[in-house]
């Protein structure tokens, strides 16, 4: 059976719950709460593509876009009509269903490196839109005076209350995609994975199954980009490029794809690798990201989270 | 009962499969009485996989009908097939790899039982009490073909003898009404086939009706109370194993290619 174990969950909450406090306690790391922020942000999205591709192998390189979806939508209906932030969440989500949908069904009839391809040239596509149509996005300068959010006429104004908030959905996201996983859909969406000649001869209706996460995948992506613009107050283009889309195959290689922790570790390695630790590097970080994900593809193909099966290797032998 | 005996589940008409040029099956016409076994033999390119694909939705024919109690269903897709009650093998082995014995046989379940997205994601009480429902029904199947130690091993771990056993208990799994084996015996030793033969025997005792494509004629002649022998996509003959066996025709696509 496809256990995923429940006491690493209580322990990863329990260290959320906890992580702002020790932060600061320790003036050095004082700032670890914010990045920290992104590192859920970004979480959110590679717990949805760690479902779609490590699990039901399907690959996409364009959700940068859905991201931007859901970001530009909360930021244009706030700034441009004063609707509420938490409707404009909500919209942003069904509106990039909808994209889901529509781009999902003709891309997901095909396999491998052309369905690579179309979620690629959409998410040029939509990258081009964020930058073209200036009165809507502000084009290349973006947006900014996107208001923040709050709970109740409560303002969640400090890093720190952002930061409750953005885990809080993360858990959330993350034990809902682990009980898909473990349910029959999970054990569905491996056997697509699988064969999926196999899988429809047995009555899964492939087509369906995969649509299903590719829109579910999408939409946490838009929530993340909603999550995103309300805490930065502002949005441009660039968050949204194509490099973005790439960063989030490294973090999910990194962490590891066939296993939803993966998800979870390397979204926070490259967000700390990108705000913190490469600087050094300065524009150079490309060719970083680049030889993390040579180096994984390579020595690590379970990524991270296959590095004690590994080490247990060597000790039996 | 003896009415239930005679009537056909499965009704094959003017069915016509090409690949560009090539004609996989031409104008075969053949009927499957509800409760027997047939075996579909003939040489290596014959047509009988493209056959088995055909009436498992995995492509639609060029032309021609199958039906299936009665009803047609050559325009359906391969899952909604199953779902009416056909289920199959693979002649390469198609396991889910990536899964233990015992999941790929709850998968075969797929047809049963199913979870919502959301009632999975929300762990509703009916979804687990669905799995756990799941579980034990597989686990029996499991121990009908023999492999009941082996749930927990992950399925690319077993010998080939056991994991083409092991797709006949993932077809089971849907409860089908017709199974369609394509060569469970290729590849197998001698007592790995007898252990196949007779589990097929068992099968058909079950009142599953069976569909076998296989080369061992041992099997074919013990087994099957009809055989259809295809050629080129043609059929060239059909009957009882002692017709079939002395038709000159079916002796002449067997040897007489050298001639
Ligand atoms: N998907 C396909 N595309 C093209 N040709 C095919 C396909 N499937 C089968 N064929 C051709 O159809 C003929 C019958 O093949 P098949 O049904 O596999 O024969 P058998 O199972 O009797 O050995 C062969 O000539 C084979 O090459
Ligand atoms: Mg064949």
């Amino acid at each position: 059976m496809l256990r995923i174990a429940k006491l690493p969950i209580a322990i990863f909450a329990l260290f959320i719950i906890i992580f702002p406090w020790i932060a600061r306690q320790i003036p050095a790391i004082e700032h670890y709460t914010d990045i920290m922020v992104f590192a859920g942000i970004y979480c959110l999205i590679t717990i949805g593509l760690s479902l779609l591709m490590g699990y039901t192998g399907q690959i996409s390189i364009g959700h940068a876009a859905f991201y931007g979806i859901g970001a530009y939508v909360s930021a244009i209906l706030t700034v441009r009509y004063g609707l509420n932030p938490w409707a404009c969440m909500c919209i942003g989500m069904a509106v990039t269903a909808a994209v889901a949908l529509l781009v999902g069904a003709p891309s997901l009839k095909l396999k491998g490196h052309y369905l690579a391809m179309a979620t690629l040239a959409f998410g040029i596509i939509i990258f081009i839109i964020f930058n073209e149509e200036t009165e809507w996005t502000g084009g290349p300068d973006g947006m900014a005076g996107i208001p923040g959010l709050s709970i109740f006429g409560f303002d969640l104004d400090s890093v720190e209350k952002y930061f409750y908030l953005v885990w809080g959905f993360v858990l959330a996201a993350f034990v809902f995609t682990v009980n898909v996983i473990q349910s029959g859909t999970g054990r569905a969406l491996r056997a697509i994975h699988a064969s999926e000649p196999a899988s429809s001869a047995m009555g899964v209706d492939v087509f369906r199954f995969k649509i299903m996460i590719f829109v579910y995948s999408a939409v946490l992506a838009s929530l993340a980009g909603s999550l995103y613009a309300h805490y930065l107050n502002f949005v441009n283009p660039s968050t949204f490029d194509l490099f973005f889309s790439i960063k989030l195959l490294i973090m999910i290689a990194l962490g590891g794809m066939h296993n939803i922790w993966g998800a979870v570790i390397g979204a926070g390695l490259i967000t700390f690798l990108s705000y913190e630790w490469l600087h050094y590097f300065e524009e150079f970080d490309v060719i970083v990201y680049g030889a993390i994900l040579l180096l994984v593809t390579i020595f690590l193909p379970n990524g991270l989270v296959g590095v004690p099966g590994i080490v247990k290797g060597w000790f039996r032998r | 009962m003896s009415t239930v005996k005679d009537e056909n589940v499965l009704e094959v008409q003017k069915l016509v499969m090409t690949f560009g040029g090539l004609m996989a099956l031409s104008n075969l016409n053949f009927q499957v009485k509800r409760g027997i076994i047939k075996a579909i033999i003939g040489p290596n390119g014959a047509g009988k996989t493209t056959l088995f694909n055909v009436i498992t939705g995995s492509f639609p024919p060029t032309d021609g009908t199958v039906r299936f109690k009665g009803r047609s269903i050559q325009h359906l897709k391969a899952h909604k097939i199953a779902d009416r009650g056909i289920s199959r093998t693979f002649q390469t082995v198609e396991l889910f790899g990536n899964m233990t014995v015992l999941e790929n046989v709850m998968l075969g379940c797929h047809t049963r039982v199913r979870t919502s997205f959301m009632a999975s994601g929300f762990v509703l009480p009916q979804s687990r009490r669905k799995e756990k429902r799941i579980r034990e029904s597989a686990l029996k199947i499991l121990k009908f073909i023999g492999l009941a130690d082996k749930f927990k091993d992950s399925a690319d771990s077993l010998p080939l003898g056991e994991q083409k056993l092991l797709e006949i208990g993932r077809a089971l799994a849907s409860e089908p009404e017709l199974i369609c084996l394509d060569e469970p015996a290729a590849g197998l030793n001698e007592t790995e086939t007898h252990v196949a033969s007779s589990l097929i025997k068992a099968i058909n005792a079950k009142g599953m009706t069976v569909l076998l494509v296989e080369h061992d004629m041992k099997v074919v002649m013990n087994i099957s109370d009809e055989i259809l022998v295809l050629n080129y996509g043609q059929k060239i003959a059909e009957g009882p194993p002692e017709d079939v066996r002395n038709s000159p025709r079916v002796i002449d696509a067997y040897l007489g290619g050298a001639a």
